[in-house]
């Protein structure tokens, strides 16, 4: 490909950081230095200079990451590398929200301003900030969607950029202060052992703090195993899976989990043996496996508490994974928003490669599989699976057209498994107590156990696991009910792709089946609860400008929908209704039918459920504060 | 023995004329058409079939030269047993499909495509689109006056002396993508950037088009559905009202910069040539010509008189 690249060169620092990802330059051709005797009598064109684009991606990290954000010169450099043209690079860069083309300082606050934290105080901290800092990105700060980390809002991501890039949680924040004092703070010393990560990660789980942890499956080392230690994995149990499985062999493990009818846990509920099989049947060669780990969905935050309490269980089950249907190779896609599970991950997997876990010969056994992370740019899209598979493929993180489905036609347009993590995460136990034993917890339509985000107006917000088949009154009473005592106004279930249900929902058991009796959707388990004092108006309002931001802009009925959404739910709210307040609800009808039916993909296709649903039960809307009961 | 040398003999002349390999025989399928059943090669589209049953569907994104994208969405069909509508420009026939193209549903998504796209997007040098609205009864006034709403108003980029990108009229179809890249040109000089409702086509960091890749090919005005691309003196006479397309006349011949043969169509106004176009249908050029055949055309004209 000939490439016109012209405009500033990368300094110094830049060309580091992105030869930490690439490599040194190969010749004057790829950005390094001319050598008019070796590079005058060599050409590379064709796949061979283009093969990489895969790591556009990670370098543009890496500069980010070095320098707090991507210059022109940089990005230069970068297509240089990599033989992208700038414009498809650009388009790249400009796709992600972590990703900054203008100068940003150093330290970089991202304040979630999202569902869960608005809750409990976020926008009186936003504007604390704004009245403090102004609202520019020059100031250290900016306003972000959710963080995944709403059982401890309102919550921050402090990001530090330099020759060492260092990013945590700051959460719950009490005040503008808070971040304020951050940006300044020097926090290279932060007590790290054993039993400071045990301890951070039981709060994340409170059905456990009563020391009951009988019902717990998935999250059964969650707080009590140490993520950074294989040992410790082992020892309470870890890899057995493993060796059951390479006992059981390909297809019987493809049985199993077909037997099992586990159902996939990112939101559309897809039987996870079906997708194995066809995977592990088709002809075309090599097949990849893909976790989903990008866990965007407002509210959701339970692959985050896996991902940093257990990160060694993925490792394994990818292994599994990777055993029964093909796979040589595998990407952990990991939300950009997680340091901490990626370091976690991170380690666990370094640790397993060590131990011959992961590698040419999977313990000794002859199979070859090896495990690598890819970090999101922030970009909510990216959840969506083919969206996901441009994103690694180093291109705009624009869903595909379906069919093909991945399974044919997936990650570099080979057969692809992709599960979510909470999906895999059950495979270890799958195989180690078989599909019909696994078959028989929960309820016929739904097997096994499932993790909810609790999260809002509840006393104790945290991860919960129950068996499929526990109503949704159980799981409230058992995270203490609506805080403060108050009266329950609505929860919002499944996230802002899902739906608000009212107190009449109670006693709907949480299956697949039981929520989509009453309209609803299980989604990725958002349980996100609202009291009576709660502003829904606001949170509906909320919504919609995060479709709007998330919108990838490819599709018509998405890309302006989500803006006309937001302007007619901003008419309905300030009062300003088009003629009658009735045509505004037919107009809202409408566009919602039209995003549902003509939109690529699920983002648009859901992108007015949960504001649909609001509507329909609190006909009230926009009059605040008391929505009460249909 | 001869005396001649071996290389002095030319070899035999072929009587035959060399002919391409036969199309290769496809397997046709049946699929139904708002219940009528039509026959298709494997690997048609439902649009293919649409229109081999006489059925009109409307496109915007999608041009037979193109790969489809299948982003504008105008071309839903309902299919049966899909819980959403399906595009018809990009999916695959299938046996035993039934379509349907103008059910209640489909008339719907298509009025909410048109208005959303005429709320936010100047159409007015679009063709077509004025007659298709109002078949569909799109009121895009629906949503808000216009000063009430987002659009994609902004200056028209003119940074060159060949072709104005004027933006406010761009709908994104991303077929100016596509034959500047892999379809056509392969140059690369534009690609979609920003997200959302803020995406935007562009060169890299919005450069102007004379720093960028760009070869002046102009096959991604040739492309666009709704004039947001154009010639810079299709855009100069519009600007002040001289743009007569219904008095012009269109002539084609044969491009004489090279040996391609690219057959041009002169767009001729008032004697003097306004713009140069090929037809898509071209097995030659396929609707793409290069800087010189189409821009290159000044010279024709008499040199003005001081």
């Amino acid at each position: 490909m000939d490439l016109k690249i012209v405009g500033p060169e990368a300094s110094a620092e830049e060309r580091a950081a992105v030869d930490a990802v690439l490599g040194p330059p190969e010749s004057g051709w790829r950005g390094g230095e001319r050598n008019s005797e070796r590079d005058g009598r060599m050409a590379r064109g064709g796949h061979e200079a283009t093969a990489r684009r895969d790591l556009l991606l990670p370098a543009l990290h890496a500069v980010q990451d070095r320098l707090g954000w991507v210059s022109h010169g940089a990005l230069n450099y970068i297509c240089q590398r990599l033989t992208v043209p700038p414009a498809e690079a650009w388009g790249v860069v400009s796709f992600y929200d972590l990703l900054s083309t203008d100068p940003r300082p150093p330290v970089m606050a991202h304040v979630c301003d999202d569902l869960a934290c608005r809750l409990r105080g976020a926008e009186t901290i936003c504007q604390g900030l704004e009245r403090g800092f102004g609202s520019s990105e020059r100031h250290g700060w900016h306003r972000s969607p959710c963080l995944g980390l709403c059982e401890q809002a309102p919550a921050a991501l402090v990001v530090r950029a330099g020759e060492h890039p260092r990013a945590h949680a700051l959460a719950p924040l009490h005040d503008a202060a808070t971040v304020a004092r951050a940006l300044g703070q020097d926090w290279s010393k932060r007590e790290d052992n054993a039993a400071a990560r045990l301890a951070d990660l039981r709060r994340a789980v409170p059905q456990a703090l009563d020391g009951s942890r009988a019902g717990l499956r998935l999250l059964a080392r969650v707080g009590t195993v140490d993520p950074e230690s294989l040992d410790a994995y082992r020892a309470a149990g870890g890899y057995r899976a493993v060796d059951r499985a390479l006992e059981l062999g390909p297809e019987r493990i493809v049985a199993e989990v077909t037997a099992a009818k586990l159902l996939g846990r990112g939101g559309a509920a897809f039987p996870t043996g079906r997708k194995w099989e066809a995977v592990a049947r088709a002809a075309a060669k090599p097949h990849y496996l893909v976790c989903n780990a990008d866990e965007s969905e407002p509210g959701t935050f339970k692959d985050r508490v896996l991902l940093e309490g257990d990160p060694f269980a993925l490792v394994e089950a990818m292994t599994i994974a990777a055993y029964a249907t093909g796979c040589e190779r595998g990407f952990v896609y990991l939300r950009g928003e997680y340091p901490l599970a990626l370091t976690r991950l991170e380690g666990a997997i370094v640790q397993a490669r060590a131990a011959g876990l992961l590698g040419a010969d999977v313990l000794g056994r002859g199979f070859a599989f090896d495990l690598e992370i890819r970090r999101g740019g922030g970009a909510y899209i990216c959840g969506e699976e083919t969206a996901l598979f441009n994103s690694i493929e180093g291109r705009r993180g624009e869903p595909r057209s379906k069919p093909p489905f991945p399974v044919e036609v997936g990650l570099f347009g080979k057969p692809t498994v992709i599960n979510n993590v909470e999906t895999l995460a059950n495979v270890p136990r799958i195989v180690l107590e078989g599909g019909a034993a696994y078959a028989g917890v929960g309820t016929q339509g739904s097997s096994g156990t499932k993790l909810y985000c609790v999260s809002g107006q509840v006393e104790r917000p945290g991860v919960y696991e129950l068996r499929f088949g526990t109503t949704l009154g159980e799981l409230l009473d058992l995270a203490g009910g609506v805080a403060g005592g108050k009266r329950l106004q609505a929860i919002l279930l499944g996230g802002a792709a899902g739906s608000f249900v009212g107190p009449d929902a109670l006693p709907t058991p949480l299956t697949f089946e039981g929520t989509r009796a009453i309209g609803a959707s299980l989604g990725s388990g958002v349980v996100m609860v609202f009291d009576e004092t709660a502003d829904l108006g606001d949170a509906l309002l909320r919504i919609a400008e995060f479709f709007r931001h998330e919108s990838c802009g490819q599709c018509v009925p998405c890309r302006v929908g989500t803006v006309r959404q937001q302007e007619l739910l901003e008419r309905l709210h300030g009062g300003r209704a088009l003629g009658s307040r009735e045509q505004e609800m037919t107009l809202f009808q409408e566009l919602a039918q039209a995003m549902r039916d003509a939109s690529i993909c699920g983002l648009g296709q859901t992108a007015s459920s949960a504001i649909d649903s609001a509507l329909r039960r609190f006909p009230a809307f926009p009059a605040s504060a008391s929505g009460g009961q249909a | 023995m001869t005396q001649d040398p071996i290389w002095f003999q030319p070899p035999p002349r072929s009587l035959q004329v060399p002919q391409p390999p036969a199309d290769p025989v496809r397997e046709r399928l049946a699929i139904e058409i708002d219940g009528r059943s039509v026959e298709v090669e494997q690997g048609a589209t439902i649009l293919d079939a649409c229109r081999q049953a006489g059925r009109d569907v409307p496109t915007l994104c999608f041009l037979e030269t193109l790969t489809p994208v299948n982003v504008c969405r105008l071309c839903v069909v309902e299919l049966q047993g899909s819980r959403v509508l399906v595009p018809a420009c990009s999916r695959q026939a299938e046996a035993g499909m039934k379509i349907a193209t103008a059910s209640e549903r489909v008339r719907l998504a298509r009025k909410l495509v048109l208005e959303l796209l005429a709320s936010s997007v100047d159409l007015a040098t679009a063709p077509g689109l004025a007659e298709l609205m109002a078949s569909y009864g799109a009121r895009p006034e629906r949503f808000g006056p216009p000063a009430e709403r987002a659009t994609v108003a902004q200056p028209a980029k003119i940074d060159n002396e060949l072709y104005v990108r004027d933006y406010a009229k761009c709908v994104l179809c991303y077929k100016c993508v596509e034959a500047c890249g892999y379809d056509a040109q392969n140059t690369f000089a534009i690609a979609v950037a920003g997200r959302g409702f803020d995406a935007r086509i562009s060169t890299e960091w919005s450069v102007p088009l004379p720093t960028s890749a760009c070869v002046y090919c102009g096959n991604c005005i040739a492309v666009c559905p709704t004039g947001a691309l154009s010639p810079k003196s299709e855009f100069d006479l519009r600007q002040i009202g001289e743009w007569k397309e219904a008095e012009q006349t269109r002539t084609d011949t044969i491009c004489g910069y090279c040996g391609v043969g690219c057959t041009l169509t002169l767009h001729v106004q008032d004697n003097r040539i306004v713009k140069v176009t090929s037809p898509l249908d071209n097995s030659v050029t396929h609707g793409n010509l290069c800087v010189k055949g189409r821009f290159g055309f000044e010279f024709v004209h008499p040199i003005p008189e001081e």
